[in-house]
């Protein structure tokens, strides 16, 4: 029985650190995308994970930086366990898998096609995506509830803090806005406002509405990518038949990897 | 021709479509497989499901379901049918222009052939442009910067050999550059379907006009950027649109930001066929109203009106169609396929 809930625990950890990683692209987490499709626990406890992107084509770039991530949550497991991370069906899996388990970076294992192309530089890119997305997200949620633009641009953090929403957008990215303005403002004084632009002005309250229209754009490109990419992930490896008389998607590959198995609590 | 629900005849020009074979016994290698095999996820990913096609009939249609699904079922008036090669990935070519001068001659009165071609090709290039335009008389030619050629992954509207092409091709009246910027795919480091060299290319060509595929999705704020400098700088909705179907609050921030940095002058319908099919498309276009708080933050509406140029007289103008003479053309011109 012991043995059993340490397993219990240790896999809720697993996931639990899994579901840290982000879609940089999409600012969001690569479990509930449907990147991890397996994620297993052997005996003496080491780690085998299957990752797979919604098609063969998507940006390889991206997809190292998400394993990276991966890479770095399996090192956070307080079992310090072995492990293995495989991408799949991808059009550079075998680079990709190769270079991670010699522990390589991007630039080394794409050394002739990645030129000068600077990961840095990406992650601070998305990383301002998503502060703006999130940022959009709790902003429209507290107009909804007829906050004044004057009260919205000058709230601050203990204000934020008690604010509450209905559960939706708003209420799923208040936490993450609050995570991403620490992360950018570290030394943020406590009577800071709590919006600020990516650039770390205050926003007139006469602006806001320009200001929104400009977050909206940046959510627009975002939203295309996750809608899209959790279609074709839907869809991957499905092909039309008819049960019953209905037209229904059904797999077609048999031996793919298994449905990843996520615990229920 | 689409009648709506009224009665009112609207002409429509489908901006985007294709002729293809991705038939396994085309396919040159696992790249061929995989790239049709996007295609169909696509399809089946963003369709309503009574649109859905069987694999192998995805893979290679006949003509006779092009006719069908464009003309006869479908309201196209006129269809744009796209030329992309791939010949790294499919033996005879993905959809080349000998293929769909082939579909079109048996309705010519209904196809604008489209050509495509290379600049990293250089010399060879410069020559087939001229080919195009000698035997296919060609209006407008398709860019495809993100497909291989040998060692390279891709290319950019901005490199030199490019630009030569575009002198030629101003020179020679293919007025109509279709450009794919879509989805982020490959090549590896940088990103093939950045927008940006469109800005340049479209303030060095002002006799060319640019329509830029899906509008740059996921890169619609750049695109809507460039788009409103530039007053040759066209976008087509295909990809755009079947949002309207699966998302239709998020169709609507789209073609409301389309409407509120373009106008509705340089916005083009296109159904991208065979991923997916004009009818239902234009159906729920022509019912769709965008969520009254996107209409009102952005102060834009989508009227009849409005939806009529989309539809088909934005194209029209492009590609010079004299909208009334061709409407009576094709009435006294029925539509036929062959028995089956």
């Amino acid at each position: 029985m012991a043995t059993a809930s340490v397993s219990g625990g240790r896999e809720k950890e697993l996931w639990r650190r899994l579901g840290e990683v982000n879609d940089p692209e999409l600012d969001e987490p690569i479990t509930e995308m449907g990147f991890v499709e397996r994620a297993k626990m052997t005996s003496d406890g080491s780690v085998e994970i299957d990752f797979r992107l919604p098609t063969y084509w998507c940006s390889p770039n991206f997809a190292f930086l998400m394993l990276d991530g991966v890479r770095k949550a399996l090192d956070q497991l307080s079992w310090a366990p072995a492990y293995r991370v495989k991408l799949h069906d991808h059009m550079f899996a075998e680079e990709v898998n190769r270079g991670m388990e010699a522990g390589k970076t991007f630039g080394d294992i794409f050394a002739e096609l990645a030129e000068d192309q600077d990961l840095g530089a990406l992650r601070e890119t998305f990383r301002m995506k998503a502060f703006k997305r999130r940022q959009e997200a709790v902003l429209r949620g507290l107009k909804a509830h007829s906050l004044t633009d004057r009260e919205i641009v000058g709230m601050e953090l203990p204000a934020y803090d008690v604010a509450r929403f209905e559960p939706g957008e708003a209420t799923k990215q208040k936490p993450r806005y609050r995570a991403a303005l620490l992360e950018r403002f570290p030394d943020r004084r406590v009577d800071d406002p709590v919006f600020m632009t990516w650039e770390g002005h205050g926003i007139p309250a006469g602006a806001l509405g320009a200001y929104l229209a400009e977050l909206r754009a940046v959510r627009v490109n975002m939203e295309f990518n996750g809608a899209l990419c959790r279609g074709l992930k839907q869809t991957r490896y499905k092909e039309l038949d008819v049960v019953d008389g209905e037209p229904t998607l059904v797999d077609f590959i048999m031996d793919r990897v298994p449905a990843r198995a996520a615990p229920t609590a | 021709m689409f009648r709506t629900p009224e009665g009112k005849d609207i002409f429509v020009v489908d901006g985007h479509t294709h002729f293809w074979d991705g038939s396994p016994e085309n396919q040159k290698n696992i790249h061929g497989k995989q790239f049709i095999d996007c295609f169909y996820a696509y399809h089946t990913g963003l369709s309503p499901k009574d649109q859905l096609w069987e694999k192998s009939k995805f893979e290679k249609y006949s003509a006779d379901d092009l006719y069908r699904d464009l003309f006869i079922d479908g309201p196209d008036d006129v269809a744009i049918v796209q030329s992309t090669y791939l010949k790294d990935f499919y033996k005879n070519g993905f959809n080349t222009i000998e293929r769909n001068a082939e579909v079109a001659k048996r309705h010519p009165e209904r196809f604008i052939v489209n050509g495509a071609f290379d600049p990293r090709d250089g010399e060879k290039a410069l020559e087939y442009i001229h080919f195009l335009k000698e035997t296919y008389d060609v209006k407008g030619v398709k860019m495809y910067t993100a497909e291989w050629n040998g060692a390279s992954k891709g290319w950019k509207l901005t490199d030199p050999d490019a630009y030569k092409c575009f002198e030629l091709c101003d020179k020679l009246g293919i007025r109509n550059i279709h450009v794919h910027k879509g989805p982020t795919i490959i090549p590896l480091s940088k990103d093939a379907f950045d927008v940006h060299d469109v800005d340049y290319a479209a303030t060095d060509f002002q006799g060319l006009n640019w329509i830029i595929e899906h509008c740059g999705l996921p890169r619609l704020d750049d695109f809507c950027w460039i788009a409103t400098q530039e007053t040759n700088v066209y976008g087509g909705l295909a990809v755009a649109l079947p949002f309207i179907h699966s998302r239709p609050r998020y169709f609507g921030e789209v073609i409301a930001e389309l409407l509120f940095w373009l106008g509705p002058e340089k916005i083009l319908f296109g159904s991208d066929y065979a991923i997916w099919t004009p009818r239902w498309l234009v159906e729920k276009f022509w019912a769709y109203q965008i969520p009254e708080d996107i209409a009102a933050e952005r102060g834009v509406q989508l009227t009849e009106e409005i939806k009529e140029k989309i539809l088909g007289l934005n194209a029209a103008r492009l590609y010079n169609i004299d909208v009334e003479a061709k409407k009576k053309a094709l009435a006294s011109s029925p539509f036929s396929i062959a028995a089956e």
